[in-house]
């Protein structure tokens, strides 16, 4: 069974794309915990440690992105979960992208990303026990 | 993490990260799972494991909240576990109850976990039990569980939980079936939440009315507490009232005839897995063919097959 957090850090209240991300994921039958609006890098990074999520799946659309991903894989690294494999999706320009993926995001997706594309990439990249 | 014993190591010493991995081990299923709960059960039996069940909505998440926030003044802590269901068509599940829980749950004092129930009924998940184990070993003092509110199948809840807290909120006529349909035998602790809205004092009485209905006098009268979830109203009260009963509990020695029901199920659970392995192992043996035949043509007895198996690994050992 794969488990997912869906986060939303920072003050984006954006929430939408997070929502049908995670129906979409429970609909494939993964285990999605959602947190609501609103979340700090140490609350996201604390439920994905307490919840022992395979995937953290952040939704950024306020533009944040910069401060937030940076701080929340730095607790990332900092708790060794380097097993979580971490998406970031919503609003990232074209020219943020490979920052986001130097820090250890494992891919960004954009607006009017097929949920179905979202879910092979979950598949494909985490283990099934 | 990967040892079993590295976790078990960090588990007592309450560390979150060996606390998260040991539940997901419980909840697969898996055998260092298994070892796990059992050698970590002689470490357990000190907390207080409190169930919080109702149905949907009444405010069970914000209520375990509040109650965590007042525990953790009183220096207690607080481990939490909270079941959401799965989908029977996909498996997949939204656990939506952190949502609710997010002032209470960065402490290092707390631990809260998500569980989706994975097709069980009752409630409650199958892993339940060892991730009880678990919380307990960790140093817990309160563990509460939150449960699908289901209504009528929560029967399950009272073999683990020391106290089971029904949660009900005024002006919702199916909870009064609840009560109907046999939560009344179920709660120790009855708690009217939203008493900010019309109706909670209505609800109070309907339930006094429900419970002077028990047939004798009882050993413990279940008290019926209004809370407010959402400020916090009431949880003085109600850690009163929990605190009370494990009072109670300890007093009238029923702690350890609870502890002493719980050994026996780790057992019960313990043998139970030793029949499933020599199954399992049987299946995948060069004879379970023909002792099918044979037990079908009346050649040989299902029994033997049974002796036969455990003769072969004792053998091995
Ligand atoms: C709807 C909307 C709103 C609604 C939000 C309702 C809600 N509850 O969600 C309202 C009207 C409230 C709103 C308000 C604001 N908005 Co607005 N909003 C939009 C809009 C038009 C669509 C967003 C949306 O819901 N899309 C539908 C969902 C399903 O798509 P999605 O979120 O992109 O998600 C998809 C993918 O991105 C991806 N995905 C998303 N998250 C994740 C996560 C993971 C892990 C994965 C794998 C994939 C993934 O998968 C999804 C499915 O394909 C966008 C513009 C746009 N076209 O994106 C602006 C936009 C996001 N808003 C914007 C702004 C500026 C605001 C306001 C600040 C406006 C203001 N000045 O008041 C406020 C701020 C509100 C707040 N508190 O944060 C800007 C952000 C600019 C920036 N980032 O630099 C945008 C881009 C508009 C623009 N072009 O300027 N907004
Ligand atoms: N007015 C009022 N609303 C409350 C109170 N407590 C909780 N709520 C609200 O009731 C709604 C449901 O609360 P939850 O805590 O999610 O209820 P729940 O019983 O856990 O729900 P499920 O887990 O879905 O069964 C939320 O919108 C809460 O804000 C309260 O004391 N008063
Ligand atoms: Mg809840």
């Amino acid at each position: 069974m794969i488990r997912v957090l869906v986060a939303k850090p920072g003050l984006d209240g954006h929430d939408r794309g997070a929502k049908v991300i995670a129906r979409a994921l429970r609909d494939a039958g993964m285990e999605v915990v959602y947190t609501g609006l609103h979340q700090t890098p140490e609350q996201v990074v604390d439920a994905a440690l307490s919840e022992d999520v395979d995937v953290l799946a952040l939704s950024i659309l306020s533009g944040a992105h910069p401060t937030l991903v940076p701080r929340i894989m730095e607790l990332v690294k900092e708790h060794h979960m380097d097993d979580v494999l971490v998406l970031l999706g919503g609003i990232i320009p074209e020219d943020d992208v490979d920052a986001m993926l130097h820090l250890g995001v494992a891919k960004v997706f954009g607006p009017g990303t097929d949920t179905n594309d979202i879910i092979a990439f979950i598949r494909d990249r985490v283990e099934v026990v | 993490m990967k040892d079993w014993d590295e976790i078990a190591q960090g588990i007592l010493k309450g560390q979150k990260r060996a606390i998260a991995r040991g539940l997901t081990w419980i909840e697969q299923g898996r055998n260092d799972g298994k070892q796990l709960a059992q050698k970590l059960f002689a470490h357990a039996g000190h907390a207080q494991v409190i169930g919080i069940t109702g149905s949907p909505g009444v405010g069970k998440s914000t209520l375990v909240n509040a109650l965590t926030l007042t525990l953790r003044s009183q220096g207690f802590k607080v481990g939490i576990l909270a079941v959401d269901p799965s989908s029977p068509f996909t498996g997949g599940a939204i656990l939506g109850d952190r949502i609710r829980m997010q002032d209470s749950v960065m402490d290092a004092g707390v631990y809260m976990r998500s569980f989706a129930s994975r097709g069980h009924l009752g409630g409650l998940s199958r892993a339940t039990f060892g991730a009880l184990t678990i919380l307990d070993a960790a140093g817990f003092d309160k563990i509460l569980i939150e449960t699908v509110g289901a209504g009528q199948s929560e029967v399950e809840i009272m073999q683990l939980a020391h106290t089971t807290m029904v949660v009900l909120a005024p002006g919702m006529g199916d909870d009064i079936q609840a009560i109907k349909a046999g939560i009344l035998e179920i709660g120790q602790v009855f708690v009217v939440n939203k008493a900010d809205r019309d109706g909670a004092d209505h609800t109070v009485r309907s339930i006094r009315s429900m419970l002077a209905l028990a047939p004798e006098h009882p050993a413990w009268m279940p008290p019926i507490l209004k809370t407010v979830a959402e400020d916090g109203r009431g949880m003085e009260e109600l850690t009163e009232a929990l605190e009370h009963h494990w009072q109670h509990l300890t007093d009238k020695g029923l702690l350890d005839r609870f502890r002493w029901n719980q050994t026996e199920h780790l057992i019960e659970q313990a043998v139970a897995d030793v029949g499933e392995h020599l199954i399992r192992r049987a299946r995948a043996g060069p004879e379970w063919s023909h002792w099918v035949t044979e037990v079908g043509e009346g050649s040989r007895d299902a029994e033997h097959v049974a002796e036969e198996l455990w003769r072969q690994e004792l053998q091995e050992e």
